[in-house]
Order: structure tokens, then C-alpha cells, then sequence
């Protein structure tokens, strides 16, 4: 029974251990996805404006997610705004920030995408039943950008969860740096723990992610159907 | 048809409108009475159909004046959400919400601009839908419907609104041949109860069946208003008779 690598779940609380990382992880996705996609849908509206200074400072908002790397941003959040500003903060704070302004760039982008692709008509007949600004983007334009951004915004929502990864290099233990730490202290005893655990990391990703790219097709299906 | 009602309803002053350098519309004026069908003809890109957007606040005038009910349209202040509710209007594109069923669509102008009782929009509906032949078709996706449907569907919505006045923008325009009489049946319908309409259209026969008078604009003013009869026998400009001729083969 030595040799069977498995056992290395089993071992004291390595479980819950993973399980507690994983939480972690899962925290930090979940609360970064759902205000980063709220903070998203306001600043879509906004990214419609006919202002083209309102539009510059979007577009701008966003490439600076789109061109310095997640990991630069861990990075001056965590070791330089916090001894510029000289204050404490917790790694999985600094993480949802960070990943909650980037998912708001993104899913700004793809509201703002949405609503563009929108036929003018649907606007103007609209406005012919007498809807106001407010109605025009909650009763027409949002349900019907919602069906068109659906497929993008989750698959902005599984690289979240994917890139969470990251938030090991400043310090947060989520479930792969605990399934470091399980790997390093039971190298002698199981030295195929590397196989078993990244194994089952490997799982646990596929079984948050998998459901995700269901749901967006079941929608897609039923309101295209 | 209904020339007793002599109260006006709506007044064009002076219309003046441009895109850019290019002038639309050129001191247009005309008045329509309550009950009265105006139907305006005109060659492509005459400038009917802007017309017709100015009066539903669709797009900005650079001059003169539009009154509805003696009050003017052109102030700062005019609350076009409001107007809009008296003043229906039907597209080109018959563009119903495609995320909605028929009956949404034309339950939410009534129950969500207009708060009214939902029970009490739903009987109405149901009685116009009916009258349009489409009643078995309240819970159907725009998707499933044909233009012609779609067309009768957005006209019920318009109606369902209890709008004074009808806007029609060449609503048989984008229809298969077939379909355009089922629209117009509708129309003409609505001008036998005594619907105030102005109608921009291509159907010169459905023209003459309905209008109390018409207009011909050519670019951007208005050539003639005549009596139908008298408009398509004898057209009093050189431009008018041009254009009724391009009809004939």
C-alpha cells in the first residue's frame, strides 16, 4: 500500500487542507467575477457615450490590463502601493482588487461590444413607445446585450478563475501553493505526490470551469431556441 | 373621409431641417385635422421619411415649428417621452423587441411608460390583436413570425399605446408582395374608425383608397397637397406628373 501515491490524501489534513486552499481560491474568483462584472456593465453604458474623452479614458483603462501582465499588477499593488501609501494589506485582499479591476475592464469591453453590435431600430422603437433613457437600457438593451456578451463574459470568467493561480507569488495560500506544501512534506515518504496532486488540481479546475462553459451553452441554446 | 372634424391637430411651420451642408427639408408647412389621413408621396430620398422622424422628436429641426395640440414641439422643455405616448409610430423595419413575445412587447409601452393597469392592457391587446388576425400568435418570439405578422404586431403596439395621431414610415416597404396587402387592410381599417394618420408610402393605389389628401414632397419641399382624386388624375405641378408617370408601364 506504500507505493500508492493516492494515500497521500489521506494523510493528517491534507483533505481539508486542499479543500481549505481551495476556498481561497474559489473567494477570491467569485467575489472579483461578480463585482468586477457589475463594475463592468456600468462602465459599458458609460463606454457608449458619443464623448470621445469619456471613450479615450475606457479604451485606456483597459489596455492597461490588456498590455501589463496580471502578475505586474500583484506585484505593484502588493509590494509597491502598500510601502508607498505605507499601509497593511493582505495578499487575498490586494488579489480581489486587482482581479476585479481587470474582470471591469474586460466585461466593460464586451457590454460595450454587446450594445454597439445592437440594431439601431430596437432604440429607436423604443424610444417611438415612449421609453425613457433608464427603460431604454433596462427592459430593451441590457436583456438583449446580456444574450450577446454571454458567451464572452464566461469565458472572461473562467481565465479568472484560471489566472487566481497567480496569487501564490505574493504571498496568499490557495490551493496550488498548499498543494506545494503537501507535495514538499511527503517527497521521501510518496514520491509520486507531484503525479496525484497536480492530478487532482488539475480535477478541481475542470469541475469549476466545466460547469461555467454548460450554463453559457444551455442559455445560448434556450434563447436562441 | 372624416372631413367634419375640423380641429388641428398638428402644425408644420416653416420646417426647416439639414444633415450636415445637405438640406432635407425646406420650409415645409402643413396642418392635419383630427380624423384626417395625409399620405405623403415623393420620390427616394425626398425627405418623407425625415418628416416624419421630426414629428416624433426622432430627429433635431434647425428651423421652424411643429405644434401638436397648439403647443410647440421645438422648446428645450418638451418632454418627448410624453408626446411620443400621443404621437404612435411604425417603422420601415417592423422592429419588435426580439427578446419578448408578442404580447411583451406590446404590453410594455402600457404597463411600463404609461403605468397602467395590466389586466386592463391585456384586454385591449387581445381585442386589437384579434382584430389583426393574430390572436393565436400572443406568446410567439418575433423570430417565428413573418414580416407581414411582425408588421401587424408593431402596429397593434403602436395602437395599444392610445396614441391621437399614427406615424406609418413606408411600413409595407421591406415586405414580400404577398404580405403588403395584409398591412394595408390594417391601415384602412384604422382610417374607417377615424384614426388621424400621416402616411409615407410607395403604394400609390393604396394612396388614393385612403387618403383625404395628399402630399407630394420633392427634394425637401412640398410641390403640391391635393385631393386624391385630383392628384392622380390631374396633378397640378410638372414634378408631380412626372413622378405618377415612373408608376405606369
Amino acid at each position: 500500500m506504500q507505493n500508492l501515491g493516492i494515500n497521500v490524501f489521506l494523510k493528517g489534513r491534507n483533505m481539508i487542507r486542499l479543500f481549505e486552499g481551495l476556498m481561497v481560491t474559489a473567494r477570491i474568483a467569485l467575489i472579483a467575477i461578480i463585482i468586477g462584472s457589475l463594475l463592468g456593465i456600468v462602465l459599458g453604458v458609460v463606454w457608449t457615450s458619443k464623448s470621445k474623452w469619456i471613450r479615450s479614458v475606457c479604451r485606456i483603462y483597459l489596455e492597461m490590463f490588456r498590455i501589463i501582465p496580471i502578475l505586474v499588477w500583484l506585484f505593484i499593488m502588493y509590494f509597491g502601493v502598500t510601502t508607498v501609501l505605507n499601509i497593511d494589506l493582505s495578499g487575498e485582499f490586494v488579489s480581489i482588487i486587482v482581479f476585479t479591476l481587470w474582470g471591469a475592464a474586460e466585461m466593460g469591453d464586451i457590454v460595450r461590444g454587446a450594445l454597439e453590435s445592437l440594431p439601431k431600430h430596437q432604440i429607436e422603437s423604443g424610444k417611438a413607445i415612449g421609453l425613457s433613457f433608464w427603460g431604454l437600457y433596462r427592459y430593451i438593451l441590457i436583456p438583449q446585450a446580456v444574450r450577446r456578451m454571454l458567451p464572452g463574459a464566461i469565458n472572461l470568467a473562467t481565465r479568472m478563475v484560471k489566472t487566481t493561480s497567480l496569487v501564490v507569488l505574493i504571498g496568499v495560500i490557495d490551493v496550488i501553493k498548499v498543494g506545494q506544501q503537501i507535495i514538499e512534506t511527503s517527497r521521501i515518504e510518496v514520491p509520486t505526490a507531484s503525479f496525484w496532486v497536480y492530478g487532482f488540481l488539475f480535477i478541481l479546475y475542470f469541475v469549476i470551469c466545466y460547469p461555467l462553459s454548460v450554463l453559457s451553452r444551455r442559455l445560448e441554446n434556450k434563447w436562441n431556441g | 373621409m372624416h372631413k367634419e372634424a375640423n380641429e388641428v391637430l398638428l402644425e408644420i411651420k416653416g420646417l426647416f431641417k439639414k444633415y450636415d451642408d445637405m438640406t432635407v427639408l425646406d420650409d415645409v408647412n402643413l396642418s392635419i385635422n383630427k380624423g384626417e389621413v395625409v399620405v405623403i408621396l415623393g420620390p427616394s430620398g425626398c425627405g418623407k421619411s425625415t418628416l416624419l422622424r421630426c414629428l416624433n422628436g426622432l430627429e433635431k429641426i434647425q428651423g421652424g415649428d411643429i405644434r401638436y395640440r397648439n403647443k410647440s414641439l421645438v422648446d428645450k422643455d418638451v418632454n418627448w417621452q410624453e408626446i411620443r405616448q400621443h404621437i404612435g409610430m411604425v417603422f420601415q423595419n417592423y422592429e419588435l423587441f426580439s427578446h419578448m413575445t408578442v404580447i411583451e412587447n406590446i404590453l410594455l409601452g402600457p404597463v411600463k411608460v404609461q403605468k397602467r393597469d395590466k389586466n386592463e392592457v391585456m384586454e385591449q391587446a387581445n381585442q386589437l390583436l384579434d382584430r389583426v388576425g393574430l390572436l393565436d400568435r400572443k406568446d410567439s418570439y418575433p423570430r417565428q413570425l413573418s414580416g407581414g405578422q411582425k408588421q401587424r404586431i408593431a402596429i397593434v403596439r403602436a395602437l395599444c399605446m392610445n396614441p391621437e395621431i399614427m406615424l406609418f414610415d413606408e411600413v409595407t416597404a421591406s415586405l414580400d408582395p404577398e404580405m403588403v396587402r395584409e398591412v394595408l387592410d390594417v391601415i384602412l381599417g384604422l382610417a374607417k374608425q377615424g384614426m388621424t394618420m400621416l402616411i409615407v408610402t410607395h403604394e400609390l393605389s393604396f394612396a388614393r383608397a385612403v387618403a383625404d389628401k395628399i402630399v407630394f414632397i420633392d427634394k425637401g419641399k412640398i410641390c403640391e397637397i391635393s385631393d386624391p382624386d385630383e392628384f392622380f388624375t390631374h396633378p397640378k405641378t410638372e414634378r408631380a406628373q412626372h413622378f405618377l408617370n415612373k408608376f405606369q408601364y
